[in-house]
């Protein structure tokens, strides 16, 4: 075991802003880009759905960072 | 049933599905195992403290950006030489998860950068020839967003993901052709691993972990990007989900 308390963990040594920031950012990206996806998957399923979709119409929404 | 029957957009669709939750899980349960590994049982490092940790996410993150740049571009080259509709979808849902982990690799490798050698950024071959690979990265799907016919949008974007191939080797052999403050491979198949067993453990199932979710994540978007296409036809208006 590395750590002697919980308040050592969070210091990482004194490097805690540059390990904490470089976890931290990378676990938002990997939580928010499977909520984008299904997001982009639900719209796709809509346009299905209201035929709207499909080759001629991908325009019609077809990124996950679009409205 | 042969491969072929899953080269069609339709029949891969739901194998896809049936796909991503093993990868997810194996993606969730070789994290927590990495992280574990990394953060309690990998020791301190003798010279950067508890700096180095940031390896755990910055080699796995710098390994599938340019592992996923070839995987896309194979698809890409695929779609281009056998004109198949699924290759150039493939291709097309690796992207933005490459563009992400180029992205983190560049992160975590500034936050590295600024503790170990006293600066976030150095216009330095390694550094340089990976920003290089996100903006290829970006361009891929700008391109692919830009032109509106999807079949000559997968032609041009598939010969920009080929050209852009020959930075990948440039990537990863800069620390050996040039004089960079990048250190070289810690870990390469020619040699032993120059760390600690318990590091490279846990560096290895973050790597895992990072590849299956790219599995995981890819798969879900290639059966968005079948829909959005393919959105027309009578198939995906059969859809169970669809009908209501």
């Amino acid at each position: 075991m590395n750590w002697g308390s919980a308040a050592e963990f969070f210091a990482m040594g004194g490097y805690g802003f540059y390990v904490w920031g470089s976890f931290a950012v990378t676990a938002a990206c990997l939580l928010a880009e499977p909520l984008l996806v299904r997001a982009r998957q639900r719209r796709a399923l809509e346009q299905v759905r209201a035929g709207t979709g499909g080759d001629a119409g991908r325009h019609a929404g077809g990124h996950e960072t679009a409205a | 049933m042969s491969l072929y029957h899953y080269a069609s957009p339709q029949h891969f669709y739901p194998l896809a599905g049936r796909m991503v939750p093993w990868f997810a899980w194996l993606a969730a349960v070789s994290a927590a195992l990495g992280l574990w590994i990394g953060f309690f049982v990998a020791p301190t490092d003798a010279q950067q403290g508890e700096a180095y940790r940031i390896i755990f996410v910055h080699v796995p993150a710098s390994w599938l950006s340019m592992f996923l740049y070839l995987v896309m571009a194979g698809w890409a080259g695929l779609g281009l030489v056998l004109n198949t509709r699924l290759s150039s979808m493939m291709a097309q849902a690796l992207a933005p998860t490459g563009a992400l982990f180029a992205f983190l690799s560049l992160w975590s490798g500034a936050l590295w950068g600024r503790p170990t050698w006293g600066t976030y950024w150095v216009w330095d071959a390694r550094l340089t020839s990976e920003l290089v690979l996100f903006f290829l990265y970006l361009g891929y799907m700008a391109l692919n967003a830009a032109i509106e016919d999807p079949r000559r949008a997968d032609k041009a974007s598939g010969l920009l993901a080929l050209v852009g191939v020959v930075n990948v080797p440039i990537i990863y052999f800069s620390v050996q052709w040039w004089n960079t403050l990048h250190q070289g491979a810690s870990v390469s198949l020619t040699r032993a691993p120059s760390m600690a067993a318990a590091m490279l453990a846990g560096m290895l199932a973050m790597a895992f972990a990072f590849w299956m979710y790219s599995f995981a994540v890819s798969l879900a978007r290639v059966r968005a990007i079948i829909l959005e296409r393919e959105a027309h036809l009578d198939w995906a208006r059969d859809l169970r989900g669809v009908k209501r």
